[in-house]
């Protein structure tokens, strides 16, 4: 287990390279990186100075280096649209990103998995097949125009639910939350909910799919030969079996949520990220999208690792190492 | 003696196979087809089928603006849908916009098939080093949401080709859709390469001397169709979504060419003045083929897997 | 004196819809299995033999169903009831074995938890005296270290340790039938062995009986009391085993024995049957096997023979129907 760990582990910092290493391609490439560290307005003397300090007249592989280090601290410069630190514009936004993403997520999960579980176990019936219909919608409506139904139906017509921004926050030193205040969760819910509809018809025909493979199996077979209730076979056996393979699903989902909280945060003009990261990228704001990426690319691996940790938690037959069988 | 019926021709066999045979009952998967062929015909004739081209600056009544859909208090005939801010018909704008749409989500398709496809090929059947370096590339782009990845190549095409032309901007979009689909298809069809390159009738044509090429083109890739074809019936859905979003938010196509997503965006600020029509069109348009693609897909998907049937 | 059967099959049909029409998989099935006996299934595969016991267990997969026929346990109906009382009936009654020991235990769960599970469900017993049980019952099994083993995973067992395991499970409710299907397929041929002898020790204690399903004639000569012969989804020959194994009526299950290599014999070629057994949608007209039959007659590409009685065995062909025997008997 040490040396598969291990294994992960290697693999993490691989990708974090490969990351790092598009997104320093970027700054040298794509934008200047002197200009992104002074700003538009710097003089020629403060940039020569700096190419110096920065040591852009040398080699390849000791800027890359320097780049890595910086990143690792958190440091990418300033940010060519707004002139403000990267590293603080993206500490700000964070908290609401997160808090989004969170919300979703448990949307999502709360009711996919239910609702795929019975569509699997009521598999034909009409219920079935109208929740089935239903998610196919929800892969096919695009994250945006949900918002915008939402919105229209919601804020406009009803008038019941704010359609902008994030509401009354508390913040405590670094972080901010919406979520001690009724008007925060005011303004989260078309957000969260408009988040969560395309990761909640995913996992819902996910668990369908793999709790109909699981009732195909033999244990299941030899669990109704002898005799088990159908709450045991369905709920002991079945959903156990099921969850397994969803739980690594579910927990790239986590990272894809944030992702695509770019989307709904543009939508609702939510302050998150997201929401930063199109404003770059209309702006072609490089320091920005380099350092979101690799903020990006962090969290995916972190919950990669966790995923797979996870794994060796619930599914014995990774854990034990097989003892000397007899016969 | 010897008498053998001559055996059915391919279309008698086709319209006698289980395939066939699901999609006559199966009310959904014709009403889907049915849908999709519509809209994919009107997009592409869309001159010849939208009452008005929406795009001549020179027809456009400003007075006409702003009109509701016909059924509606202040509508009128001649504007089934409405119009727009500027008097566009939203009906032919749909149509024309639907076309767009169409074009970068198939192109995008195309391109990330033949990639994938390929690659797929190429890292199961050559195997050692070639195939690990392609699954680690893999592993590396499935770790990112597609959004990202179209993003971020759009981004930073936009910061290299600052001034681009038309086809150049589409010629970035179309490949970063297309860089967020290929992989899945990579995978598949490596690991049918896998199955079926240990199989003892490639093993002979290799050591009669059949050239790799023409092993991989002839014999695996028939084998590995099924699954490429469910795969790419989804993944046109989700590469209009795709392009949908991009166009949305700002970065997709040029807005001298509108898709369905840059209507939506347009329409999206009058939707607080009530005149919501302008953009809830664009978007049924969108859904409804995305819809009836994915429904396709599904029972595309359902009608090849042997064990449902 | 016979007491009254324990089980009984009388005309059993099974078919399958399918777009082309309606197969039948199982075509008037009659057998019966007294108390405490051991009843072989045999077969090539596709005749029917796990449909067989799939149709007692009552788990029949759709869009398979039980046309018409009855299965009576202790001569009230089964094939006919509602599913929770079929249910009570599974474990309890009936206990099954099927193939693959791998793929039939949960892998999430410790054998003991899937034990006293399936104790708990049918004996009304706390979970400690179910535990205790559970311990005995792998004890029985043949399981070394049952105290320490009951709590680990099906995967740290080998094969043969995981079929002991699925006997324990199938016993633990103390059925008075097994349906065992191929129980040894999966297994080393070395313990094979082991595995038959403990089932058919553990029956003899419990007094259970056993319908054994196998392709295998060795483990069915070692085995079983009487021996059924299905052949296209019909009962070809049954009978005591030791008949039909020696003196076989039915020329099919004349052509089996036929082509069991023997030690003792000293033969260039394997003896085999022309021909195979017929696809479920292209059944002949009359006894399925006449197209293969060295001894066939007109009458047998007409009319369908019963199980007619020959000898110790009874065998469904017209050679050994009374008309036939008269004959020769007055000739």
């Amino acid at each position: 287990m040490f040396a598969f760990i291990l294994r992960r582990l290697g693999q993490a910092v691989a990708v974090m390279l490969t990351v790092a290493f598009i997104a320093f391609m970027l700054f040298q490439y794509v934008g200047d990186p002197v200009t992104s560290m002074l700003g538009q307005d710097a003089t020629q003397e403060q940039r020569d100075d700096l190419r110096r300090d920065l040591g852009l007249d040398q080699p390849f592989p000791l800027q890359f280096a320097r780049f890595v280090g910086n990143a690792a601290q958190g440091e990418f410069g300033l940010s060519l649209r707004q002139g403000r630190k990267v590293s603080v514009l993206i500490a700000e936004r964070f908290p609401a990103t997160l808090e989004l993403a969170l919300a979703a997520a448990v949307i999502a999960l709360t009711v996919g998995i239910p609702l795929g579980v019975y569509a699997a176990l009521r598999r034909g019936g009409f219920g079935s097949q109208l929740v089935m219909t239903l998610s196919l919608l929800g892969v096919s409506l695009p994250t945006f125009l949900i918002g915008i139904l939402l919105i229209l139906f919601f804020s406009v017509t009803l008038k019941w639910l704010p359609s902008f921004g994030r509401g009354d926050v508390v913040t405590f030193g670094n972080w901010s939350t919406g979520l001690l205040t009724v008007d925060g969760w005011k303004h989260l819910i078309l957000p969260a909910i408009t988040l969560s509809v395309f990761q909640l018809a995913l996992i819902m025909r996910l668990v369908r799919a793999e709790m109909l493979e699981v009732l195909r199996t033999d244990y299941i077979k030899f669990a109704r030969a002898r005799g088990l209730q159908n709450s045991s076979v369905y709920f002991g056996h079945a959903l156990k079996n099921t969850l397994v393979p969803v739980i690594t699903i579910t927990g790239l989902q986590l990272g894809s949520l944030i992702a695509f909280a770019i989307i709904t945060e543009t939508v609702f003009q939510w302050p998150g990220m997201g929401f930063l990261f199109i404003q770059a990228v209309q702006f072609a704001d490089i320091p920005v999208m380099a350092a979101y990426l690799c903020l990006i690319a962090l969290i995916f691996v972190v919950v990669n690792l966790s995923v797979d940790l996870l794994y060796f938690a619930v599914d014995p037959r990774l854990r034990i190492e097989k003892s000397a069988a007899g016969h | 003696m010897n008498t053998t019926a001559p055996s059915p021709g391919r279309l008698a066999r086709m319209l006698d196979s289980d395939v066939w045979y699901s999609f006559k009952t199966s009310p959904m998967a014709i009403l889907a087809a049915v849908i999709a062929f519509l809209c994919i015909f009107c997009s592409v004739f869309a001159p010849w089928v939208s009452p008005y081209n929406p795009f001549d600056l020179a027809s456009l009544n400003l007075s006409d603006a702003r009109l509701p859909p016909a059924w509606m208090a202040e509508g009128s005939r001649a504007h089934l849908l409405g119009t727009d801010g500027q008097g566009r018909d939203i009906l032919s704008a749909l149509f024309y916009g639907a076309r767009i749409s169409l074009l970068v989500g198939f192109a995008s398709v195309a391109v990330s098939l033949v990639v994938g496809v390929g690659l797929g090929l190429l890292s199961g059947f050559v195997g050692g080093k070639v195939d690990a370096l392609i699954m680690r590339i893999c592993d590396v782009m499935l770790s990112f949401p597609s959004i990202l990845v179209a993003l971020l190549i759009d981004g930073v095409g936009r910061a290299l080709f600052p001034n681009a032309q038309e086809t150049l901007a589409f010629g970035v979009l179309i490949v970063a859709i297309s860089l967020t689909g290929w992989v899945q298809y990579a995978r598949t069809v490596r690991g049918s390469t896998l199955v079926e390159r240990n199989k003892e009738y490639v093993q002979a044509a290799r050591v009669i001397g059949v050239a790799p090429l023409r092993i991989m083109l002839k014999h695996v890739l028939p084998n590995v169709m099924g699954p490429v074809l469910v795969l790419a019936t989804i993944q046109v859905a989700a590469a209009i979504i795709t392009e949908a979003t991009l166009s949305f938010l700002g970065v997709g196509v040029p807005p001298t060419s509108p898709s369905l997503g840059t209507l939506i965006r347009v329409g999206n600020d009058f939707l607080f003045s009530g005149e919501w029509w302008i953009t809830i069109f664009p978007g049924a348009m969108l859904v409804l083929i995305a819809l009836s693609v994915n429904l396709l897909g599904d029972w595309l998907r359902d009608a090849l897997n042997p064990r449902l049937r | 004196m016979n007491s009254s059967p324990l089980l009984e099959v009388k005309n059993l049909r099974v078919e399958f819809a399918t777009r082309r029409g309606t197969l039948l998989a199982l075509d008037d099935i009659n057998l019966s299995i007294a108390p405490g006996e051991i009843l072989g299934i045999v077969g090539e595969s596709g005749a029917g033999k796990s449909l067989t016991g799939a149709a007692i267990i009552g788990l029949i997969e759709p869009p398979g169903r039980i046309a018409s026929g009855e299965i009576l346990l202790e001569g009230k109906r089964i094939d006919n009831l509602p599913y929770e009382q079929m249910r009570a009936i599974r474990g309890k009654q009936i206990g099954a074995i099927f193939q693959d020991p791998l793929t039939s235990l949960n892998p999430l769960y410790t054998i003991g938890q899937q034990l006293t599970e399936t104790i708990q469900t049918h004996l009304p017993v706390g979970a400690a005296e179910a535990r205790q049980r559970a311990i005995k019952l792998l004890q029985d099994t043949g399981i070394p270290a049952a105290e320490q083993r009951i709590d680990q995973y099906p995967h740290q067992f080998s094969g043969g340790m995981r079929q002991r395991v699925v006997i324990a499970l199938a016993l633990a409710a103390e059925p008075k039938l097994i349906v065992a299907d191929e129980p040894t397929t999966a297994l080393d041929v070395s313990i094979q062995a082991q595995i038959i002898s403990l089932l058919k020790r553990l029956c003899k204690e419990q007094g259970a009986a056993v319908m054994l399903v196998t392709h295998d004639m060795g483990v069915i000569a070692e085995t079983c009391d009487r021996v059924a012969v299905l052949y296209a989804g019909r009962v070809a020959e049954i009978g005591p085993v030791a008949d039909v194994i020696h003196n076989p009526s039915h020329p099919y299950t004349v052509g089996l024995m036929g082509s069991i290599p023997s030690m003792d014999e000293n033969r260039e070629r394997l003896l085999q049957i022309d021909g195979s057994m017929p696809r479920l949608n292209a059944i002949p007209k009359g006894c399925a096997y006449n197209p293969r039959c060295p001894n066939v007659m007109d009458r047998c590409r007409q009319e369908r023979p019963e199980l007619f009685d020959a000898g110790a065995t009874r065998a469904a062909c017209w050679l050994v129907s009374p008309e036939v025997q008269t004959v020769r008997v007055n000739a």
